[in-house]
């Protein structure tokens, strides 16, 4: 099976400073009791990984194991500090749930700023926005500013913006940690209708139920490491190798959640 | 997965819908060829990219000018009354109590080309240092050029300097001011100093002003320096009175010159005989400023850029 590399991450690390001190007093007791003033972290250690055109993978991991930098890398907000990621089209998705919304502006000035932030022309935003505001389901609530949007609906907004955008890659980060259960319902749906379509698809979640359902291939991260990489099962089984009593139940009320969609 | 569902497999059109329960296996999907090469995603021209996306650059635009006085009574009539307070007060200190306006025809007008004008740059310079804070939302989550952010906070600058060149234009009008080729070249030149050097200061201070808040109340500092730094609210024989030849220093500030090519454009045509007043107030060789003006503000763009692009990696981890 020969599909064309959609992204390419190779040995790419991204560093994070701890910040300790920040204002000029604090530092200066710092220095004179020398303590450290600042400390570096590997959020992505030298993580390498090809994902081909049409490809679905899951990306999981514990709570700061990297995967929302690792997004952030992909998505260009980041750059690698070394090593390098390349990707191929245009990309569209939400990183760490809530887009990049201006809160004192209305939903509807809200989906024509965002959607020319993913790339979209006027004339394209115009044609896609009724299917947009549809899917958002935000009502009567399209004119009032976003900053007074309950958290579900800001969310519906972000998601329903970046899936309309005619993207080549796809990423989706907890996509479903917000939002009630019919709009999980309709992102799953949206979400599959992309994967079959041919474009990539990169879906960062915790619940195993969903990743079982959208992904082709797992990828775990652990302290900004790739722990595990390749088939579904056995990368949800990788993650949860620690898992105790609580989780396990846990997990299973995710799966049934997920069951039901 | 032992799901149970109710949905048919099939669908009438005989193409099967995409489905959450049932995966098509990745061969059987459809090759979407993508017709681009393998880059960077978070690579970029820097400037140039920012022009290329002239779209995007209006929506922040416009999306500025309408959030800047958002929620208060007055809203735009804002961008007025701070520079006409100003106006007022310089009037009445430097005019009235000093006495600086003796022997400077129209000094009223003189002063309100300069306030114009200085509050265009410091407005470029200080909100364009804030920008990338005061967008933190986008920043963090959205790839794109973030030098928009300070172009953006020019163009919204640019926006409030269009009513005050309609004042000035009526009075000077009214005073018997009519556009000459020389004004206008004037005006343009002018302007062009101030966004590009403004713009170009912007993009110098506003990573730093990510690291620390602290770079921001600077900027403030400069810019009050540049109020009383350039010919405003005292003539710029003045200047050439106290200092002799030292007053070539001065005008290697690119918005000194500026100011005076501002003075040029609007002032000058409002007195009795502009020519003399030309010869008398400014300064013999101001186009010979005016290139150094405008080569000075390149290359503080050009810096600007170069330690944008050098330091705009850290910003989102910083916000």
């Amino acid at each position: 099976m020969d599909r064309p590399a959609s992204i390419v991450v190779d040995h790419a690390t991204k560093n994070f400073t701890l910040r300790y001190h920040r204002t000029f007093k604090t530092m200066a007791m710092a220095a004179i009791k020398r303590q450290d003033i600042s400390d570096e972290f590997k959020a992505v250690d030298d993580v390498s990984f090809t994902i081909q055109q049409g490809e679905s993978v899951g990306l999981m991991g514990l709570n700061g194991s990297g995967k929302s930098t690792l997004l952030k890398l992909i998505n260009g907000i980041m750059k690698p500090e070394s090593g390098s990621v390349h990707t191929r089209g245009r990309i569209a998705g939400l990183i760490a749930t809530g887009a990049g919304f201006h809160q004192q502006l209305t939903g509807r000035e809200n989906i024509y700023l965002n959607a020319a932030v993913l790339g979209m022309t006027e004339a394209e935003t115009r044609r896609k926005f009724d299917d947009i505001v549809e899917f958002a389901d935000v009502g009567r609530h399209l004119d009032s500013p976003v900053g007074h949007y309950s958290s579900g609906m800001f969310s519906r907004l972000g998601f329903a913006v970046a899936i309309h955008v005619d993207s080549d890659i796809f990423l989706a980060d907890e996509v479903l940690a917000v939002g009630d259960k019919p709009f999980k319902q309709k992102c799953m749906q949206k979400m599959a209708e992309i994967r079959d379509g041919g474009r990539t698809l990169v879906y960062v979640s915790h619940a195993a139920a969903s990743v079982r359902k959208m992904c082709d291939r797992v990828i775990v991260l652990e302290s900004g490491k790739v722990g595990f990489d390749g088939d579904v099962d056995e990368g949800i089984r990788y993650v949860k190798y620690e898992a105790d009593e609580d989780q396990e139940e846990l997990e299973n009320e995710d799966e049934e959640l997920g069951a039901d969609i | 997965m032992t799901d149970v569902t109710e949905r048919p497999a099939e669908r009438p059109q005989g193409r099967r819908r995409p489905s959450v329960d049932v995966k098509t296996p990745l061969e059987e999907r459809p090759i979407r060829t993508v017709d681009a090469p393998m880059t960077s995603p978070s690579s970029t021209t820097g400037l140039l990219e920012v022009f290329r996306r002239r779209y995007l650059l209006r929506l922040l635009v416009s999306r500025e000018i309408s959030a800047r006085y958002q929620g208060s009574f007055l809203g735009l009539l804002w961008s007025y009354i701070n520079p006409l307070s100003q106006f007022v007060i310089y009037y009445f200190v430097m005019g009235v109590i000093f006495g600086l306006h003796k022997g400077v025809e129209n000094f009223a007008i003189h002063m309100f080309c300069g306030i114009v004008i200085v509050h265009f740059f410091n407005e470029t310079f200080n909100a364009g240092t804030r920008s990338i804070v005061r967008n933190k939302s986008l920043v963090q989550k959205m790839a794109m050029p973030r030098e928009m952010f300070p172009v953006a906070s020019m163009l919204v600058s640019a926006y409030h300097l269009i009513p005050e060149l309609i004042i000035l234009v009526v009075v000077g009008a009214l005073l018997g001011w009519t556009p000459t080729m020389a004004g206008i070249a004037a005006l343009v030149a002018s302007l062009a100093i101030c966004m590009v050097l403004g713009t170009g200061l912007a993009l110098m201070f506003a990573t730093a002003n990510v690291f620390f808040r602290d770079v921001g109340n600077f900027v403030s500092i400069i810019t009050n320096f540049v109020r009383f730094g350039v010919p405003m609210m005292y003539p710029y024989t003045m200047v050439q009175d106290r200092f002799g030849e030292f007053a070539e220093f001065y005008l290697w500030n690119p918005i000194s010159v500026a100011c005076l090519l501002f003075q040029q454009a609007f002032w000058v045509g409002t007195t009795k005989d502009p020519e003399a007043t030309a010869a008398a107030h400014l300064p013999a060789d101001l186009w010979a400023y005016t290139a150094i003006g405008i080569v000075v503000s390149l290359i503080v763009l050009g810096i600007g850029q170069l330690i944008f692009s050098r330091t705009e990696n850290r910003i989102p981890e910083r916000l």
